[in-house]
């Protein structure tokens, strides 16, 4: 235990950092990307089942398949890594705005209107607070995803954690694949955590969960 | 002044749900829509503040064809009240009343005072504005709802079905509240329902609608009196008009001299007239004879060292306007237990009173109208006692 710290320490710190900076790049672009289009879809009529379809179409692809398919297009690296994961964050958070805002009581939506609340307004004052735990169960989902398929990337020399299982695989050391794996667990629940304080943080209090 | 000129709203498919209508409502007016469901009453409110379009026709507002203003300020200007209340629950109390002033950005000191004081009216205390929706009862929730409806000084108030989903006694109570402040504000009302008797007790006037069109559109009294026609007729239902020929109002049987005292006057002066006059209630008055409120024996008793004059002690009171119909005087008390229910006229000044014992008087008539009858009564009831 000792030995493998100190021969792989400092290494280990640079991948898991690798990870997390790929993951978490990956994640912030799906919500960014995400969010507001779930939100557009539901002011839409047949396009949601449309771009929600495609969105689980994507889904299907095999993840290693779909990072192979990145080298074609982007080369190798960390961006094309960063844009497959992308990819697959987001359908969970998508979907999740979707159904959370089409959840929404109507009641509140029309009371909301025929006060005078411009769409905006009824957005941001209404649905989105009452979307709000849905909403972030879909980025909570996608977090734990892409963290565990960021340690595929390393295929496609993005580097991350899967540096260590892949070499442990290769020259057969086992200690590498337990310090690869071991840390992509971790790290998938500590972000599994934050997400979780950030979610009580924006839903609003009294909340009838859903 | 809301005016209806040949208003229709046809849908895609071609249903109409709003046939050509066309009414005036005039302002301060509480007009009710009543129909069956599909008879386009919904259709018709939500007009008025644009939630649906009409398809063709055109509704004034004093004048100003609402079509071109903005649908945002013109809903801004219109208070709305639903049945499932649509209170935030993610806000509190004092945010959900403020919603509309909040969006026409009021200051907050105007806001708080406004929220704290229709609060007050509606006889909530200040430490519900901290609260959430759900920790209120449904009752409470609409009250809030309501008062919701009139915080940004709307003078058009949509109701859709508020209390429909209230129990009996609750929604009794806020049809009362309702239209105390109707009344007192001098708001137009344009109000939904499908339940007559709550039309009825509400409505300056009321359109009777099916089928997208307004069969009928008057004074309930006058709806009563020569319904339109046999829709009309069954939709008000045999019991109700049979009813409307025997109606009596409380001017007919009220006490036309009730004991009152005037607010001045010292506790010791208000029991000697308690005991001189042999009654345990006074209403108090002011100088032009305008109800105040109401001292009993037991407040007297209980606050004779603190307080001097009746105006310290006195409590609210329930009252009627005089015109008001009987029957709906009685199930209050029998419903909620009151002894007496004064009665008031426009200004209110008070004009009389009505007591249980005016009510048995009534069933005394209506039972036993003829003294042949009365007589045999004692007998059968000595007879039945003999029996057992």
């Amino acid at each position: 235990m000792a030995d493998f710290f100190a021969n792989y320490g400092s290494q280990m710190m640079r991948l898991i950092w690798e990870h997390l900076y790929i993951s978490m790049i990956a994640l912030g672009l799906g919500v960014i990307v995400a969010v507001p289009l779930g939100i557009g879809l539901t002011r839409t009529g047949k396009l949601a089942t449309a771009v929600i379809g495609l969105a689980s179409i994507l889904q299907t692809v095999p993840s290693l398949a779909l990072l192979a398919l990145m080298i074609p297009l982007f080369g190798i690296g960390q961006v094309p890594a960063i844009i497959a994961l992308f990819i697959y964050s987001l359908l969970p958070i998508l979907r999740n705005t979707y159904t959370g805002m089409r959840g929404v009581n109507p009641a509140l939506v029309d009371a909301a209107r025929g006060m005078g609340m411009t769409e905006m307004q009824l957005i941001r004052k209404v649905e989105l607070p009452q979307a709000a735990p849905v909403i972030m169960a879909g980025i909570r989902l996608s977090g734990t995803y892409v963290i565990a398929w960021a340690a595929l990337a390393s295929y496609i020399g993005a580097g991350g954690l899967g540096d260590f299982i892949f070499n442990g695989l290769n020259l057969y050391i086992p200690e590498l694949i337990i310090g690869g794996t071991i840390p992509v667990t971790l790290l998938a629940l500590l972000v599994d955590f934050g997400l979780g304080m950030v979610e009580k943080k924006v839903t609003p209090r009294n909340q009838v969960s859903g | 002044m809301i005016e209806f000129k040949n208003v229709s709203k046809i849908y895609g498919d071609g249903t109409k749900a709003v046939d050509d209508v066309s009414f005036t409502i005039n302002e301060g007016e509480f007009v009710v829509l009543i129909g069956t469901s599909g008879s386009g009453k919904t259709t018709t409110m939500r007009m008025i503040n644009r939630m649906i379009d009409s398809t063709s026709g055109e509704i004034l507002i004093d004048g100003k064809n609402i079509k071109d203003e903005n649908a945002v300020e013109l809903r801004r200007r219109i208070g709305y009240v639903i049945q499932q209340t649509g209170l935030m629950p993610h806000m509190t109390v004092y945010e959900n009343i403020v919603m509309v002033p909040k969006l026409l950005k009021w200051d907050k000191d105007k806001m708080r005072e406004t929220a704290e004081r229709l609060l007050k009216r509606v006889d909530m205390g200040n430490e519900f504005l901290d609260r959430y929706p759900q920790e209120l009862s449904g009752g409470q929730q609409q009250r809030i709802g309501v008062i919701r409806a009139l915080a940004a000084n709307q003078d058009i108030i949509l109701m859709d079905e508020p209390f429909g989903a209230l129990d009996p006694i609750t929604r009794d109570a806020l049809q009362e509240l309702v239209k105390h402040l109707q009344e007192e504000m001098g708001r137009t009302v344009v109000f939904v329902t499908h339940d007559m008797d709550e039309a009825l007790k509400l409505a300056d006037k009321i359109a009777i609608m099916s089928e997208g069109k307004v069969i009928q559109y008057d004074t309930p009294d006058n709806i009563l009196a020569a319904p339109a026609n046999e829709f009309v007729e069954s939709f008000l239902g045999e019991d109700r008009l049979q009813q409307r020929s025997t109606m009596q109002t409380v001017d007919q049987v009220m006490v036309k001299t009730p004991i009152t005292v005037t607010s001045d006057m010292t506790l010791a002066e208000s029991i000697r007239v308690m005991r001189d006059r042999r009654v345990d209630t006074l209403f108090v008055t002011d100088m032009h004879h305008v109800l105040q409120g109401v001292v009993d024996f037991e407040g007297i008793n209980k606050n004779r060292k603190k307080a001097e004059t009746v105006s310290e002690i006195m409590s609210h009171v329930y009252y009627v306007k005089s015109g008001t119909l009987l029957s709906s005087v009685a199930d209050k008390m029998l419903k909620r237990g009151y002894k007496n229910i004064p009665v008031v006229n426009e200004a209110g000044k008070l004009e009389g009173l009505v007591t249980r014992a005016s009510l048995v008087d009534i069933v005394y008539d209506t039972i036993w109208g003829d003294d042949e009858e009365v007589e045999s009564i004692p007998l059968e009831t000595t007879q039945y006692q003999e029996s057992e």
